[in-house]
């Protein structure tokens, strides 16, 4: 279990991001290391500002989908952000903005929530990922 | 079945996944080699979970039980 998993987040919905924060608190649990890497609207919902407001679910979930993420929601589900933070006190797990979208959105690092670790380019997130899977959600 | 001494509990019932195996992995952290960790969960997803994770960090699960509503896992720290 030494290789990590590599996540790259572009989409920046709820949804996306809880399955995200799911595969990275599983991972963490069995000692894998895990790279995280913020892109487009995933590094707009890092924002400090804007971490903790509602960021919609995908298109496809329309209202009944809504509907079981907020019953799941109001039954306790722990929100994305708390389950990265659960995550990082738990293992190995680096999260970093990309650099390009910093550009992009027109952000700089003190504006991100502390969950992120720092901002890196696509060099360095490859060199990192080593010969570990890459997931793009 | 033999009787084991229990060093530790958890209550993860209403925890949706992966949250039983995250608060269990933290609480394992923190304990002993050779002790005991009771878990009570409600997650059908965990039976899967607790023999994978168990199998996967080389940590003993010596029970893996459940009465239709709830699930009990009892582990062992390496």
């Amino acid at each position: 279990m030494s290789e990590p998993l590599n996540l790259v987040l572009f989409s920046g919905t709820d949804d996306k991001l809880t399955a995200a924060s799911v595969l990275a608190a599983g991972a963490a649990a069995l000692g894998k290391p895990v790279n995280v890497f913020l892109q487009y609207w995933a590094l707009d919902a890092f924002r400090r500002e804007r971490i903790a407001v509602d960021h919609g679910l995908a298109p496809e979930a329309g209202a009944e989908g809504r509907a079981h993420v907020d019953a799941l929601r109001a039954a306790g589900q722990a929100s994305w952000a708390e389950t990265f933070r659960q995550a990082k006190d738990l293992g190995e797990i680096d999260i970093e903005a990309c650099s390009l979208s910093m550009d992009l959105l027109g952000i700089e690092e003190k504006d991100l929530d502390p969950l992120v670790d720092g901002v890196e380019g696509v060099t360095a997130f490859y060199l990192n990922a080593g010969d570990g899977q890459v997931v793009f959600i | 079945m033999a009787i084991i001494a229990i060093d530790q509990h958890l209550d993860a019932r209403g925890l949706a996944c992966p949250m039983p195996i995250v608060k269990t992995a933290a609480l394992m952290k923190a304990m002993a080699g050779g002790q005991t960790l009771e878990v009570v969960a409600t997650d059908p997803g965990s039976v899967k979970d607790f023999a994978a994770w168990a199998r996967t960090t080389g940590n003993e699960l010596l029970e893996s039980s459940s009465d239709g509503a709830t699930y009990t896992f009892v582990l062992r720290k390496k």
